[in-house]
């Protein structure tokens, strides 16, 4: 009879489930191609392991990256329109202090940040999907620059030209990609949350 | 595009395809996220389905291009103190290769939806009126350099010759067996130059004497060298990179 009165509590909406392994993908594709063109012409003095990248050549990791590039926009604004007109945004990932991300950041760091309630975010994961939404718009915004500095010449400029939007570029895919390895050995730390990001519920002790 | 970047990724396509069917059992037996991130890209690419997918993108993407520019939007333009020096030299061989084509002998031959097909000389295309240009040219591989070209407007000698306006596409065949094609709409743009003449020279050898079709609405592969003959046409012409999986209309 005791475990009968085990809760399950709803953490994650469909859409927010849906969008994230989606764009989980489409990240995937999108860093792993473009790893690909930048060994093509790199920006500074190091390439990425050919086995690391996708594509073949260049060709193929440019149609991986202009395919790719169409999903991960797409669902980026169902991401992004959802999470503002639900107030998922605003539920979820405010408010955020300075004061509580320094320590939470400490408490994680020490391996004692709490999780035992899913549903609500700690200051530095707030900090963290917050991060990767910032990383994304400029990601999309550098890439559109450099994939269109004529037809879309006033982003490039708002970038500083189209050498700067390259330079952009690699540096938010650099960040994008530091924040999900922590995310990953976060996962990997908490195991518990992974199931919840699919069937989106979590179970709590009453 | 540099000679090295083929040869590496064609000797690598034709050995990947015999392992391709292992691999394809390995990836029914459990395909999973971590499983995809470790599979190298091209064993995926080699896929039939996959490719025609990407194909298929790649397809969308020229439309999207297409409705994308703006015929009236002007590439930006550099003082000359911005040229880069020395301008790269790049093709699908080694400059040691390059073609050496006679000006003396030379005609720019015509074909296709052209009213007026009479080949043309060089001291003909030198007579025509000239403006000059100073952009950058952006490689696929995604470096940059600008520089300085001087030449005919093409949508001005399109008019002259009595090009089919409302066809689809202008093929280039040149001299190094390079080939190439663009669409009406980038052709007709006012930036786009038939040059002979690079900072304030004769076109060298290097840059694609005696032409060069300067688009700075395109990467650097759409901008034919020693270009020998012209064709207006509706049937879609492809072009050397386009051909082996180089998205065609590559706008900038």
């Amino acid at each position: 009879m005791e475990a009968a009165r085990t809760q399950w509590v709803k953490v994650h909406p469909l859409v927010v489930r849906i969008t994230h392994w989606v764009n989980a993908f489409a990240i995937l594709v999108m860093v792993a191609s473009g790893w690909r063109i930048y060994n093509a012409s790199p920006l500074f003095p190091f390439r990425i392991p050919n086995e690391l990248t996708l594509g073949g050549w260049l060709a193929g990791a440019l149609q991986w990256h202009f395919a790719a590039m169409w999903l991960l926009v797409i669902n980026g604004i169902v991401y992004v329109t959802y999470g503002v007109v639900s107030g998922h945004f605003r539920r979820k990932l405010l408010p955020i202090t300075p004061r509580a991300i320094f320590h939470d950041v400490l408490e994680a760091l020490r391996g004692k940040l709490a999780h035992e309630d899913l549903s609500v975010y700690n200051a530095a994961q707030r900090t963290a999907y917050l991060a990767i939404i910032l990383c994304g718009v400029v990601l999309v915004l550098s890439g559109l620059a450099i994939w269109k500095p004529v037809q879309l010449q006033e982003i490039t400029a708002i970038i500083g030209g189209y050498e700067s939007a390259r330079v952009v570029h690699f540096l938010a895919m650099a960040l994008l990609v530091l924040i999900v390895l922590v995310h990953v050995v976060m996962v990997i730390l908490v195991p518990r949350t992974l199931p919840t990001m699919i069937t989106g519920r979590a179970r709590r002790a009453s | 595009m540099k000679k090295r970047s083929m040869e590496t990724s064609l000797a690598g396509h034709s050995g990947k395809l015999i392992r391709s069917i292992e691999r394809r059992l390995f990836l029914r037996q459990g395909l999973s996220l971590g499983a995809l991130a470790l599979l190298s890209g091209c064993d995926l690419t080699d896929d039939e389905s996959v490719q025609k997918l990407l194909t298929g993108m790649s397809r969308w993407n020229d439309s999207a291009q297409g409705w994308l520019f703006n015929p009236n939007k002007l590439a930006p333009e550099f003082p000359e103190s911005a040229i880069t020096k020395p301008f790269p030299f790049n093709a699908f061989y080694s400059v040691d290769e390059v073609q050496t084509v006679d000006g003396a002998s030379y005609q720019l031959e015509l074909a296709g939806l052209i009213r007026d097909k009479k080949p043309w000389t060089l001291p003909e295309l030198y007579s025509l009126p000239q403006t000059s240009q100073i952009t950058r040219h952006i490689c696929v591989e995604g470096w940059s350099a600008i520089g300085k070209w001087s030449g005919v407007r093409f949508s001005d000698f399109l008019a002259r010759i009595g090009a089919d306006a409302s066809a689809k596409y202008i093929g280039f065949k040149c001299a190094d067996d390079y080939y190439s094609s663009v669409d009406m709409a980038t052709a007709l743009h006012p930036q786009t130059l038939l040059t002979f003449r690079y900072a304030d020279e004769t076109l060298p050898p290097k840059y694609g004497f005696p032409m060069k079709l300067r688009i700075p609405t395109k990467l650097g592969f759409k901008n034919p060298k020693h270009i020998m003959s012209m064709f207006v046409t509706n049937e879609y012409p492809g072009g050397y990179w386009e051909d082996q999986g180089y998205n065609w209309f590559s706008g900038s």
